[in-house]
């Protein structure tokens, strides 16, 4: 079968700017990216607030790679994500009432108050987590797609991490093997240049990180993750190419995180003026502009996508306030399973 | 028919493979090698590549490709080489295999059974002998088992797979080369209940593993002084079966407990915490414990059997214990 323009061992730079989808796809593109980033506004209050704790890591800033992605994904395709995940779990189609009922520990939410922000799962989205050890979704995500190659079922496992990951041995096992056995797993790596406070080039000697993908066989692409139709384009390709059988494909998704690492950080690791230099290239006002000037969108249609959010988040809120608090009783459930042996 | 623990074990692999096109053996040299310990010599010829599944060294990855197999509705066999080596994969068994079902509100439960060998005894140094085996009792939502006999190594694979949860098997290398007699139709046991593997009434030997021919070996001494010592082989770890063992203290009020772990936060101490949780009242001594030395395991043979427990050093026990009754 054929390989990607740019094939294995050989990296592909950023994807050029590419044409527009139709206007429906654009919107539902940008209505996808507000709701994610109103979602956690919303969660930032409701934090400060202490409606909400444990530990709350923020995707605000980085919309576009998880929404581009999934625009790639079918229903019956799984994704494995990671402690900051609430974009992923909302861009995979998890109501924001069960993700938000999850973030209230309430048993309405998708990990019945379980798990909390950072473990999200869902069955009936294939959604595997939320996980919190960088680099651990790593060979699950290798193992859902060897069950997949096993069962001969043409489905894609799409598997994010963050570019600190890297540095894990976890992240280069896990490519060594599902370049190996030519394992269908979409490799998201999302840069956003910090793990956690220490900056990409005090962390990896070699900070082209496609590089290192590439040096394991599998073709790795390099995609300005601040412009979700590049992502979604890229996503799509690496899709179709896994799908036809041609093993595992790497996406660096280009990015930025505009708020700190947790709510517990203090941000003191890099400058305001940084911050500000990659806020200039948010990737919402920058594809709403890009929306507007071709005429697909105007002040009412933005004005509805900001409406809808606002009532689908009010409505999350309002439900996780009254949901269900697991009874203690129930506490020792879930260590081991119910049903019959 | 005469068999071996290791022969047996590999008719528990075919077994599983043939029985269930889910199962499939993936791990370090499983295939063209034989296995390390040629317990899944002749599988891959059998098999072929895709079920017997020879993996790199690389202990997360295959082990967390266990699970996510699992995850998709395999059921994998996942061997490890030694335990010694799984601690490179802890965090896959720790902080996913372990905690998924959990973590997901009983959503996804991990259908994967993780094979290893355990212990010293083949001079092998500090590196190759670990008895962790109590580390990973400690941990919920992992089921721990340990086979000591023939049957147990034929019998306890499919059980395990039958489990809609992660189970640990602990082989004990040394236990590989023993003989014994199976019966044609041996399959599947339980792995619910600890076995009591020579009754007596004046004091129970509660043990497991690659120890319970130590246990075994210091009842059958005691024998001569004319004490009945009863043996209990634990069988699986985690959840601990207490009931067999409270019983038997409850009716011999003595209790010595053999264990190839090192003692300090060790299963042993579990062993006897319960016991003088719930018999204290029964006891008519201390419980006893005889643990491996706590040092990394040296290499000479004469310092690696000084550290190791013996059947001599539960027999003195036995006679102290019975003398202070």
């Amino acid at each position: 079968m054929s390989r990607p323009a740019t094939g294995a061992g050989t990296v592909t730079p950023l994807f050029p700017r590419e044409p527009l989808p139709d206007r429906d796809h654009a919107v539902h593109l940008l209505s996808e990216m507000i709701r994610i980033r109103r979602f956690e506004e919303r969660c930032v209050e409701l934090y400060s607030a202490a409606e909400i704790r444990g530990f709350v890591h923020l995707y605000i800033g980085e919309e576009a790679a998880a929404v581009g992605v999934m625009q790639a994904l079918r229903p019956e395709d799984a994704v494995v994500a990671t402690y900051r995940d609430h974009g992923h779990a909302l861009a995979r189609g998890i109501s924001a009432a069960s993700v938000m009922a999850e973030m209230f520990g309430r048993m309405e939410g998708c990990s019945r108050g379980r798990g909390g922000s950072m473990h999200l799962f869902d069955a009936s989205h294939r959604f595997y987590g939320g996980n919190a050890i960088v680099g651990g979704g790593l060979p699950v995500a290798a193992g859902l797609a060897l069950a997949d190659r096993m069962q001969g079922r043409p489905q894609v496992t799409a598997c994010f991490f963050g570019e600190g990951a890297v540095a894990e041995g976890e992240f280069h096992e896990s490519l060594n093997l599902a370049a190996l056995w030519q394992l269908p797993v979409l490799f998201c790596c999302e840069n956003n240049l910090y793990a956690m406070g220490t900056a990409l080039g005090r962390s990896e000697a070699q900070t082209d990180l496609a590089l290192k993908a590439a040096a394991y066989e599998v073709p790795a692409w390099s995609v300005d993750a601040m412009d979700v139709v590049a992502v979604e384009s890229a996503a799509r390709r690496a899709a179709e190419e896994i799908r036809g059988g041609g093993g595992p494909v790497f996406l660096e998704l280009r990015t930025y995180r505009f708020r700190a690492h947790s709510m517990y950080d203090p941000d003191r690791y890099r400058s305001k003026d940084e911050i500000e230099a990659w806020r200039e290239r948010d990737p919402i006002p920058s594809f709403t502009e890009r929306l507007r000037d071709s005429g697909m969108l105007d002040d009412a249609d933005l004005d509805g996508l900001e409406r809808s959010a606002a009532t689908e988040i009010d409505d999350a809120v309002e439900r996780a306030r009254g949901g269900t608090l697991e009874p203690v009783e129930e506490l020792t459930r879930f260590v081991y399973s119910e049903r019959p042996r | 028919m005469k068999t071996t623990y290791r022969e047996a074990m590999r008719a528990a692999i075919r077994d599983a493979m043939d029985r269930d096109d889910r199962v499939f053996l993936m791990g370090e040299d499983v295939g063209a090698y034989g296995g390390c310990f040629a317990v899944s010599l002749g599988l891959l010829e059998e098999f072929g590549p895709e079920r017997i599944r020879d993996t790199p060294l690389s202990e997360s990855a295959f082990v967390g490709a266990g699970i996510g197999a699992a995850l998709g509705g395999m059921r994998p066999i996942v061997e490890i080489m030694t335990v010694n080596f799984s601690l490179l994969a802890l965090d896959q068994l720790v902080n996913n295999a372990a905690t998924l079902l959990h973590m997901s509100g009983g959503q996804f439960n991990v259908p994967i059974v993780v094979r290893m060998t355990t212990g010293a005894g083949r001079q092998l140094a500090a590196q190759h002998s670990h008895s962790l085996e109590g580390w990973y009792a400690h941990i919920p939502g992992l089921r721990v088992v340990a086979p000591a006999t023939i049957e147990d190594a034929r019998g306890m694979l499919w059980t395990a797979l039958d489990d809609p949860d992660p189970v640990l098997v602990f082989e004990h290398s040394g236990l590989y080369g023993i003989e014994g007699e199976l019966t044609d139709d041996a399959g599947a046991v339980d792995i619910d209940r600890a076995a009591v593997r020579s009754p007596g009434d004046d004091l129970t030997i509660i043990t497991y593993g690659g120890m319970l021919p130590v246990a075994l070996s210091a009842a059958a001494s005691l024998v001569d002084d004319g004490v009945d010592a009863e043996v209990i082989d634990l069988r699986t770890l985690r959840p601990l079966d207490a009931d067999t063992i409270l019983a038997s203290v409850a009716r011999t009020h003595r209790a010595i407990v053999v264990d190839e772990g090192w003692r300090s936060g060790s299963l042993s101490a579990e062993v006897s915490a319960r016991i003088t949780e719930h018999c204290f009242y029964e006891l008519d001594a201390p419980v006893a414990r005889i643990c491996t030395e706590e040092v990394p395991m040296p290499y000479p043979r004469h310092l690696e059997q000084a550290a190791l427990p013996q059947p001599e050093e539960v027999v003195a026990a036995a006679r102290e214990m019975l003398g202070a009754a």
